[in-house]
């Protein structure tokens, strides 16, 4: 991730400053853009049979699949049969939090099982991602902000901020296992005795902090590349006009970092939404800490079927929040080079 | 230049895709059909066959897959090693038996996976022309690799559970579970905690809880394969758990123990008794920061009235259905379970062995002292639930024996709520 965040604000700007092709269309120019669109289709094809074979095959097989009944037993033989198609029921049963009963049909899910924790799940997931993500755009700002000083020493800060990004989430995750242990260092440090994966707002806040810890600098970095981007003169001229620090940070620096904000913002939301393997490791899904990602993970050994209905849903629940994003608050993936191009004009 | 509006969706969905597709991975083996392979096929043919086990860290299994090719050249086995983490060999496992991979003639399976690769049909049926001979092995191994009265596979290697005790402080370790709680005075008044076994909410728990329920006299299920859970036995053992949590005797910190924190806080002089396997008798008796090593007695885990139902751990062999060389398969098989490999992996692996000579064998004991006492715990082990639904079964235990345990539902619902959940995974849906 390094390497991809570290050339960002260089190249930014440049993008940013080359002149804009795109002039009002002649008549003539016409038949070129039709060629180039050709063209173009024939480069792109690769590109789009390979996303095609790795991510819209295994999608369009998930869904399938999620139609189709788990394997069941055959209590004569003792071997497992396919189950035939359900139709809507695997989505039926995870919304309903509905299990199969013994004498047949369905029956609530009593507790202990998966289906019982959907709603407690996508819960946590939600407080996971809204509790984590403002934290680590806050700290994230406070962060590129004195990043974006130019003081002795500024580039070994900035390698030194993305260490825990560098750090494998896994790693993390047993360090933190290790912190949070009863004889740990946590409780060691500040003389207390909290059971940290043993209670439910304890479990929930080490999750957090570990979280924020690993991702604050990758936000911190976006934020810098936007910061990078603001001229230093729009400052200067605001502070000729006498506007105070308060006033220069909320009319400039703000409306100006928004895009890259948003966007910043918008990945951070996905990423969090399908949180995995920190919880994973840190509390086992203990103590109300499960996320959709590990009820996904732990259905896929309990049958296949169901487990796709469960990480399709929980796609579209990814997906609304996405649209909401772009469509509503402006994070603007897809038109970014358009939308900087505007602020030059 | 704008891009068209209608495309924002589709860019927003090939992000989104992006993203996912790493959770994704784990679920692309498809639809699991059933039916398996033909167990009537192969049974003659010899020739090169693959072995497939987890990451052999303590150099076992290479000098005897060395041992058994120098001996048959027309027949070599290729040894393919897996990563050491149990899930990631399931399900790789699992993905090749699905694609119907004759490449992985013997794996080895964990004793919980029997049920779970025979009920898919994966698994060649060890009877008739493929028999072994099980009648030196200990009973409760072989009943861990038979699935509804077929054995599938050949105990490999066995664990059992020790009670790990301060000699120092208590002079005769506990035979019963009461016996232990009145002995916990003693932890009092040296200011340590007393009991602590594996009680945080992951497999280690289901471990912890069928033994409780096992040794008091209870099942988790029954010889069909049917919970039983409400039963005075099951609601005595679950009960002896949670009442010692809440009294004290397992210290409050006891639910958030594995093996390994569970191990150090017996090793720094922390606990009076620990349950947990015989990996801890090196450690604890070696390791140059451990407080107790002079201190260390073993006994089996007490019980209702004697030892205890310890759970069962260890490895089994299975052949697949789909290998084509079966013969030779059955061979390796029986070479890798004789007693020459069997006292090997005892001496090179520290791994218990299955079958009960070894276990008062003098070179063995001299080297691993605790044997007698864990051939007493495997003897009267019980495999942990056998059954093919075995990851919701699991689950179902985890989550609401820590719920009991912790004081937060009555053991009368818990053991209920068990019982639903584990008759509504058996239902299939």
């Amino acid at each position: 991730m390094a390497t991809e965040v570290g050339p960002t604000p260089v190249k930014a700007p440049a993008s940013g400053g080359t002149p804009i092709h795109h002039g009002p269309k002649g008549v003539g120019e016409d038949n070129q853009i039709l060629s180039q669109g050709k063209w173009a289709s024939w480069l792109l094809a690769p590109t789009i049979i390979a996303l095609g074979i790795v991510i819209v095959y295994p999608i369009i097989s998930a869904i399938v699949m999620s139609f189709q009944k788990d394997a069941g037993l055959d209590p004569a033989t003792g071997l497992f049969t396919a189950g035939g198609p359900a139709g809507v029921q695997n989505y039926v049963n995870w919304i309903a939090q509905q299990c199969a009963a013994p004498a047949g049909g369905t029956v609530a899910c009593p507790p202990g099982t998966l289906g019982a924790q959907f709603w407690s799940a996508t819960a946590t997931t939600f407080f996971f991602t809204v509790v984590t993500v403002a934290f680590e755009t806050v700290l994230g700002f406070w962060m590129a902000m004195i990043m974006a000083r130019t003081f002795k020493g500024r580039s070994l800060v900035r390698a030194a901020v993305l260490v825990p990004w560098a750090i494998p989430t896994a790693v993390t995750a047993k360090l933190w296992f290790f912190i949070f242990a009863f004889e740990g260092i946590a409780n060691q440090l500040f003389n207390t005795t909290i059971l940290w994966t043993g209670s439910e707002w304890p479990a929930k806040w080490a999750v957090i902090i570990a979280d924020v810890w690993k991702t604050t600098p990758f936000m911190a970095l976006l934020i810098l590349a936007g910061l990078q981007m603001i001229p230093a003169e729009v400052y200067e001229a605001a502070k000729v006009d006498g506007a105070s620090a308060w006033q220069r940070f909320r009319m400039i620096t703000l409306p100006l970092v928004k895009p890259a904000l948003m966007v910043a913002i918008l990945f951070r939301t996905l990423d969090a939404l399908r949180m995995f393997d920190l919880p994973y490791i840190l509390t086992g899904g203990a103590n109300n800490t499960t996320t959709l990602s590990i009820l996904v993970i732990n259905q896929i050994r309990q049958g296949f079927n169901s487990a796709a209905a469960l990480s399709t849903i929980t796609f579209i629940i990814i997906f609304l929040v996405a649209f909401i994003f772009v469509r509503f608050l402006g994070a603007n993936v897809v038109e970014q080079s358009g939308a900087t191009g505007k602020g030059k004009k | 230049m704008k891009t068209p509006k209608f495309l924002l969706p589709v860019a927003t969905a090939g992000i989104l895709a992006l993203t996912l597709s790493a959770c994704g991975g784990g679920g692309g083996g498809g639809g699991t059909q059933a039916g398996g392979g033909d167990a009537a096929a192969g049974l003659d043919g010899r020739g090169p066959i693959t072995y497939v086990q987890g990451k052999d860290n303590s150099n076992v299994v290479r000098p005897l897959v060395a041992k058994w090719n120098a001996a048959h050249p027309n027949e070599k086995v290729t040894f393919k090693e897996q990563t050491d983490q149990a899930d990631q060999q399931h399900d790789d496992i699992v993905q090749h038996f699905q694609a119907k991979d004759a490449g992985y003639d013997v794996v080895d399976v964990d004793v919980v996976w029997t049920a779970e690769f025979a009920a898919k049909g994966w698994l060649q049926p060890l009877k008739d022309k493929m028999a072994i001979d099980t009648s030196a092995m200990l009973k409760p191994t072989v009943d861990s690799g038979t699935y509804k009265g077929t054995l599938y596979a050949a105990p490999q290697t066995s664990d059992g559970a020790l009670l790990y005790y301060r000699k120092d402080l208590v002079p005769t370790p506990p035979k019963t579970w009461d016996e232990m709680m009145s002995m916990c005075s003693i932890a009092k008044k040296n200011n340590i905690g007393c009991y602590a076994g594996q009680f945080s909410k992951y497999e280690g728990l289901t471990v912890n809880a069928s033994e409780a329920i096992n040794s008091a006299g209870g099942s988790v299920l029954d010889k069909d394969g049917k919970p039983s859970l409400n039963t005075p036995e099951a609601k005595a053992g679950l009960e002896n758990l949670a009442k010692a949590y809440a009294d004290g005797n397992i210290p409050k910190e006891g639910i958030t123990f594995q093996e390994e924190l569970s191990r150090q806080a017996f090793q720094s002089g922390k606990l009076l008794f620990l349950r947990n396997w015989p990996y801890v008798y090196n450690l604890a008796t070696t390791e140059g920061s451990s407080a107790v090593k002079d201190k260390l007695g073993i006994a089996p885990i007490p019980g209702a009235t004697g030892a205890g139902a310890s759970s069962l751990g260890g490895h089994n062999l299975a052949v697949s259905v789909y290998s084509k060389n079966k013969a030779t398969a059955l061979d390796f098989l029986k070479f890798m379970t004789s007693e020459e490999s069997e006292k090997f992996y005892a001496t090179q692996g520290s791994l218990a062995p299955v079958l009960g000579s070894l276990y008062t064998d003098k070179d063995l004991v001299a080297k691993l002292p605790y044997l007698p006492v864990l051939k007493t715990s495997i003897e009267n082990a019980v495999p942990r639930p056998v059954t093919p639904f075995y990851p919701a079964v699991t689950k179902a235990i985890q989550e609401n024996a820590y719920s009991a345990i912790k004081g937060e539902k009555p053991v009368d619902t818990a053991l209920s709520d068990m019982q639903k959940s584990i008759e509504s995974a058996g239902a299939g849906s």
